[in-house]
């Protein structure tokens, strides 16, 4: 039975006796071959490339935070970079309090098959926030505010920078942060009262509760609460 | 957005429907004369509700959204002109949790986040912390653990189209796919004793070699299984309510989908040829003869051929897996990194000595960072690790596929009626577990 599919890539074996390619095998923990755009990046920016690091294969620049979203849409829109994929982006926060955190992005260029992350530091004590790359990347946008959500970083420039896997309401602070307690910041009895005292009706934010009547239709005592200042959403 | 306009020849289109697979329907009435004339539709009973825009709530408890994913939607009619999706129902801190336990302990997390796709998870961690430590498995493993990824993205693909068949009221596919998850899972059972949470690998090899006749009962599965793939393809494929409720829905551009950072079927359904198998490959995939197959619209159509299409191809990588499969020990010969077997640790002073050592402490990979990625059956499925030089990481970030298809949802609906909103959003094969993790 054929299917009426026909457009297919074809594979492409390589014998199994061909020499192993780099990417996967034998790579050398510090130090190796280093992905190409290191270094247009290093002519292109200059100083805002503050540090390249090759480990395990897979190169990481250190970039300038402020210059941050030119560089993205530099190697978005090059045409001999053509970072048209973003893969992800998080941060980490190390054990060692004094270590700044990193924000990452992971890059992919299908065209050329190349793989680039990219770190912008951000020293604790001074507000955490870095330009959004929304306007370049749409997947951007649950990712960031899942880092938003995690660790607290603020993304200038999101749309919508909102929690997005903790309910809207949620006191206790950013879960991924090194100072936050794997059991939680309140103790088991207070989470319990807070989750008993919480509003069972407001389950929808104010943007959806202004579409159509919906708003207008609440219970008059809820309408009160809620023109009273009390904050509804997940 | 623009309409696609596509014949697909309808073999099994039931009488009085169209080839989109709606009803005809044209009231007929009788003249004075007898012969019959058409008269207009009767003018709706409906109440004027021109500009009143309706707010509706689909989930979280809802067996169509496929886990406990929430969507607001505002109706104009019938027809979706926002969606805001809710997220987070599930979550439960994995990589938090993760940042407390060593790495042999945290493979029984990956079964946990997509649970479809249970022993490739555990296979895409290990060569993520493989990578961390910077060693290689032996060849026997490497094969087992293709193996492993591609019956596990069958399972997948067939969850998927059992369930998505059940949303769009097929009924019988669903049987015939669960029957062969089913083989696969009997088949999974043998080898690590576990049916879902598998926890196979370690690292430094797997968790148990595979028992005699095991291959023997694979060759079977791999040789009877074209066969249903066969069987459900003549089912829908050309089914006139198939076509009907998935051609032209949902559809995003290549570079939309690029954008939107859509991998998988979801990706290639869109014209993007990116498989991570072949770009960045890994477990010696370069060395498997497949296709790769990319649709042209990236509807739902497209994505329901694209994996019907893998299914196939991922029969092909197992037969190849089968004939080169070597002999040999299953784990590495490290024991600073792997237990030693338990005859020698209760007989050897050094090895009862590693035996404590990595029970105790765990193994240490060096500083160091590293992201591997693996084509998942949802798509790129990304581990980042960052170790500190102590035997559990610092951080520990799982890059969920289904997370980033699904956040493209609201522009997928918009636009489409209700009723296809459950057929886009059973397109995305979605898995809670791995998106609120």
């Amino acid at each position: 039975m054929t299917t009426p599919f026909t457009p297919m890539v074809s594979g492409s074996a390589l014998p199994i006796d061909a020499p192993a390619p780099a990417t996967s095998r034998n790579v050398a923990h510090r130090g190796g071959a280093v992905n190409p755009s290191a270094d247009a990046l290093r002519e292109k920016f200059g100083s805002a490339v503050r540090r390249v690091d090759v480990v395990w294969g897979e190169t990481s620049v250190v970039v300038d935070g402020t210059r941050l979203q030119e560089i993205v849409r530099w190697l978005h829109d090059d045409a001999a970079q053509r970072y048209e994929y973003l893969s992800d982006l998080t941060a980490v926060e190390f054990r060692d309090t004094e270590q700044p955190i990193e924000v990452v992005w992971h890059l992919r260029s299908l065209a050329y098959r190349r793989f680039l992350r990219l770190k912008v530091l951000l020293v604790k004590g001074a507000p955490l926030e870095v330009a959004s790359v929304w306007p370049i990347y749409k997947g951007a946008d649950w990712f960031e505010r899942e880092c938003y959500d995690m660790f607290g970083i603020r993304f200038a420039g999101h749309p919508d920078l909102r929690r997005i896997l903790m309910w809207e309401q949620y006191k206790e602070g950013f879960p991924l942060r090194k100072d936050f307690p794997l059991r939680g910041r309140f103790s088991r009895a207070e989470q319990l009262r807070q989750a008993l005292a919480a509003n069972p009706e407001a389950r929808y934010s104010m943007e959806e509760l202004s579409i159509a009547d919906a708003f207008e239709d609440l219970p008059q005592e809820m309408l009160a609460r809620l023109r009273s200042g009390e904050k509804t959403g997940e | 957005m623009a309409t696609i306009k596509r014949t697909v020849e309808v073999e099994l289109s039931t009488s009085g429907m169209d080839a989109q697979g709606r009803p005809v329907r044209t009231p007929l009435a009788v003249a004075a004369d007898g012969s019959t004339v058409t008269v207009a539709a009767p003018p709706s009973m409906e109440p004027e509700l021109e500009g009143e825009h309706m707010l509706i709530n689909l989930g979280p408890q809802h067996p169509a959204t496929h886990g406990v994913l929430r969507l607001v939607l505002e109706l104009d009619g019938e027809t979706v002109v926002r969606c805001i999706p809710h997220i987070g129902y599930l979550h439960c801190g994995f990589e938090k949790i993760g940042e407390y336990r060593q790495y042999n302990q945290i493979v029984p997390w990956t079964d946990r986040e997509d649970y479809l796709n249970s022993i490739g998870n555990n296979v895409s961690f290990i060569l993520g912390a493989e990578r961390l430590f910077g060693i290689d498995c032996t060849p026997r493993a490497t094969v087992l653990r293709v193996i492993a990824m591609e019956l596990s993205r069958i399972a997948s693909h067939l969850v998927w189209l059992g369930t998505t068949c059940i949303d769009i009221g097929a009924f019988t596919p669903f049987l015939w796919a669960f029957q062969e998850r089913e083989n696969i899972y009997s088949l999974l059972e043998r080898w690590v004793g576990a049916r879902l949470t598998t926890s196979a690998t370690r690292v430094g090899g797997m968790a148990a070699d595979i028992p005699s006749g095991w291959t023997e009962q694979l060759q079977t599965f791999v040789t009877l299984f074209p066969k249903t793939i066969d069987e459900v393809e003549r089912m829908l494929t050309k089914n006139g309510i198939w076509v009907g409720r998935t051609i032209g829905l949902g559809a995003m551009t290549a570079d939309e989908a690029l954008n939107y950072g859509l991998s998988g079927p979801m990706l290639r359904a869109s014209g993007v040829a990116y498989d991570v198998r072949k770009d960045f490959p890994y477990l010696d995939y370069e060395t498997y003869d497949f296709d790769v197959p990319v649709g042209t619209n990236g509807d739902v159509y497209d994505r329901y051929l694209v994996r019907v299409e893998e299914l196939r191809q991922s029969t092909r990588i197992l037969e190849q897996a089968l004939r080169r499969l070597p002999d040999g020990p299953v784990n590495i010969d490290d024991h600073r990194v792997i237990l030693p077997p338990k005859s020698k640790a209760t007989s050897e002073m050094e090895s009862m000595i590693h035996h404590f050592k990595q029970v105790m402490e765990g193994p240490r990979p060096p500083i160091g960072e590293c992201y591997v990625a693996t084509e998942s059956p949802k798509g790129e499925k990304g581990y980042y690790m960052v170790s500190d030089g102590t035997a559990k990481p610092v951080r520990w970030r799982i890059r969920p596929p289904s997370y980033v298809n699904l956040s493209a949802i609201p522009k997928m609906v918009e636009g489409h009626l209700l009723s296809d909103v459950i057929a886009i959003n059973a397109s995305i094969d979605i898995v809670m577990g791995e998106i609120d993790r």
